[in-house]
């Protein structure tokens, strides 16, 4: 039987003193501030995507990643340009905090011609392979088996570039897990598996249907390095990410982190929440990442009130911003739905 | 000009692109020392080494999945599965990745990556190693199917499958790996899409692939003797299919015969006999069409049992003298 809850250590130790930390990380008072700006970015964009669906603006679904922002940002901050990242359905954060356009972001939704897949992907699908972002997969896990032949792209043309596979606690019960993580262990691939644990696939919670959480000793098992980490901590977050990197570009093979979050909203716009209380949910809002990461910086005077205030009202805007170069956009012509199928 | 195998061109036009493009790189169980199931990849380990030839665990859905991923970023993968009914176990990466991710990123991923797949009975294999699913990869926009009968076709249709931007699947029937054929030294390609005419006639159209191309020239030649003109279309490749070169034969001979390994039931035989139908063709039909395939069953292990499952020549002979006689 599944064991019931995560029980576990974090590998990382918790960030209290973010003067402390971003001095041993090399992060300037700058760095830290536009870590945080990224992560209310991506919260307004989250809101303001249930707001639209709210007002019947929004065609298909969604999967929104309020309350996991620090997964994103702090592995968004790690990526280099020339660095590829593989994502899943839930990738609208990763996607801001790599550097993304939020206008095109915020068309594709909407379904424009001027979003990043020309309205043909969705809020699922959103991709960029020119910018090295090769997209999100709807399908659970495929992602994961697409990561060992990126790996193989980059051995091949020794370059120091890496791989970064995300993906949730639910597709790490797919069979492509271990057969990816195998081939990039053999191979020693620079593949960096980063698990966003949220608790739930869908309505699964994961200690119900894993027989062992958390998930980094299977990569273990496979001869890869896990670690367990605290994602609510984006400080933690980006200094296992850091160093994920580090060993893969030097060729020492993958890494395996694992960020322990939680989802705040359900899973897509029919999730009822019937599955679990409004207590836990309540008990996570207690632990958000964007207002712990705002105490810190408050706490070492890297940002006052005052500046957290223009934060929120200068990402609100862009968001507006976002929505109405989305709204102002065109539909794709209806003449050219057979376009791309074929190259 | 020399005659060599079947395997022999597959080969050859493995090894000559990966000589031209240091992108064409190969991953597939035992493809190294053993060579491939079939010996197709036998001695492409020692001239280009571990870089260029991946050889991996059983793990057929990171095979093919790792081939998307490769191909997403610049590489020319070309990935082989065992057995073409190990398809089952990769039809997520193929149907939902490498067929689907150039249009739903808007035309910007492009996906030039070759999935080679042994098909068909006649090895005693049963029914795990047998299958022919062809038409389960034609339900697919996105991909192409590319099918060849003899050594000449499968060299230049390779060379052409490796070098198209999209993902295409190259079904490779086991029986045609030692039968031999003329293939000229030096570089040629076959355009994809375009079928051949195998043997010319005006009494009927008999539309085939892979070895049922074999067994229904042989069928063709043997009713020559009472007089039958039989045309024998080969598509070459299935996705996309040339329906025209197969309306215009059967404007020529007024008949039409499909003749496929594959079982019956929503069989590609349909799809080409819908083609016909619905085209200017249909007026110059002087008989029904008709369709001899595989029957609808599991391929079974007993010799007998396994030829009777699949057409055989003497069946094809007798399609095509109950069609020119009207006696269907």
């Amino acid at each position: 039987m599944g064991s019931n809850k995560i029980n576990a250590a974090y590998d990382n130790e918790e960030t209290t003193d973010a003067r402390k930390k971003a001095a041993e990380l090399g992060l300037t008072n700058e760095d830290l501030v536009s870590m945080y700006e990224v992560m209310v970015e991506i919260r307004h964009f989250e809101e303001m995507a249930t707001t639209l669906y709210g007002l019947g603006k929004v065609h298909g679904t969604m999967h929104l990643s309020i309350g996991q922002e620090a997964v994103a940002a702090g592995a968004g901050f790690t990526l280099q340009d020339k660095d590829y990242l593989i994502n899943h359905h839930r990738g609208h954060g990763h996607f801001i905090a790599s550097g993304a356009d939020v206008n095109k972001m915020m068309a594709e939704f909407l379904g424009k011609e001027t979003g990043f897949c020309h309205g043909r992907g969705g809020s699922m699908h959103i991709a960029d392979v020119t910018a090295n972002n090769l997209g999100a997969q709807g399908i659970v896990a495929a992602q994961i088996a697409m990561a060992p032949g990126v790996g193989i792209a980059i051995k091949m043309r020794k370059t120091d570039q890496v791989a970064l596979v995300i993906f949730g606690d639910g597709a790490a019960n797919r069979g492509v897990f271990l057969e990816s993580l195998n081939m990039s262990s053999i191979w020693d691939l620079p593949v960096v598996y980063l698990c966003e644990n949220n608790h739930y696939g869908m309505s699964a919670e994961v200690g119900r249907v894993s027989g062992k959480v958390p998930f980094k000793d299977r990569a273990e098992a496979l001869g890869i390095p896990g670690y367990f980490i605290d994602g609510n901590d984006v400080l933690a977050v980006y200094e296992f990410m850091k160093n994920a990197f580090s060993h893969a570009r030097s060729g020492s093979g993958p890494v395996f982190v694992e960020t322990e979050t939680y989802r705040i909203l359900g899973h897509s716009k029919s999730d009822r929440n019937l599955y679990r209380t409004k207590d836990e949910i309540n008990q996570w809002k207690e632990k958000d990442p964007i207002i712990r990461f705002r105490d810190l910086l408050l706490e070492a005077d890297i940002i006052t009130v005052k500046q957290v205030d223009e934060i929120e009202k200068k990402m609100a805007k862009v968001i507006e911003d976002a929505v109405e170069f989305a709204e102002n956009s065109p539909e794709p012509n209806i003449e050219d739905v057979m376009e791309w199928v074929y190259a | 000009m020399p005659e060599i195998t079947f395997r022999q061109a597959i080969h050859d036009a493995l090894v000559e692109e990966m000589r031209r493009d240091s992108s064409v790189f190969l991953i597939g169980e035992d493809i190294g020392t053993y060579g491939g199931a079939f010996g197709v990849t036998a001695g492409i380990l020692d001239e280009f080494g571990r870089d260029r030839v991946w050889e991996t665990p059983i793990s057929e859905e990171t095979i093919v999945g790792s081939a998307v991923g490769a191909a997403i970023v610049g590489m020319k993968p070309i990935a082989e599965i065992m057995f073409m009914d190990f398809l089952t176990l990769v039809l997520d990466p193929l149907a939902n990745q490498a067929a689907k991710v150039r249009y739903m990123f808007g035309g910007k991923a492009t996906v030039p990556m070759v999935v080679r797949m042994p098909s068909g009975s006649g090895t005693g294999a049963a029914a795990h190693h047998s299958q022919s699913l062809e038409t389960i990869l034609m339900h697919i926009p996105g991909l192409k199917v590319v099918a060849p009968s003899t050594p000449y076709d499968a060299k230049g249709l390779l060379l052409s499958a490796i070098r198209d931007p999209n993902p295409v699947c190259f079904v490779e029937h086991k029986l045609l790996y030692k039968t031999k054929g003329e293939v000229p030294n030096g570089e040629y390609t076959i355009p994809l899409g375009v079928a051949d005419i195998k043997r010319e006639g005006t009494d009927l159209t008999i539309v085939t692939s892979e070895i049922m191309v074999h067994k229904s020239l042989s069928a063709a030649e043997d009713v020559s003797k009472e007089g039958i003109s039989v045309e024998i279309l080969d598509p070459r490749t299935l996705l996309p299919l040339d329906v025209d070169t197969i309306t215009n034969s059967v404007m020529k001979t007024g008949r039409l015969l499909v003749v496929h390994e594959a079982v019956k039931t929503a069989g590609w035989a349909g799809e080409i006999m819908a083609s016909v139908s619905e085209s200017p063709a249909w007026d110059y039909l002087d008989a029904p069409m008709r369709r001899l395939t595989g029957k609808d069953v599991p391929i079974p292990y007993n010799r007998f049992l396994e030829r009777a499952a699949v057409p055989q020549e003497e069946d094809i002979v007798r399609e095509i003298q109950a069609i020119v006689s009207n006696q269907y």
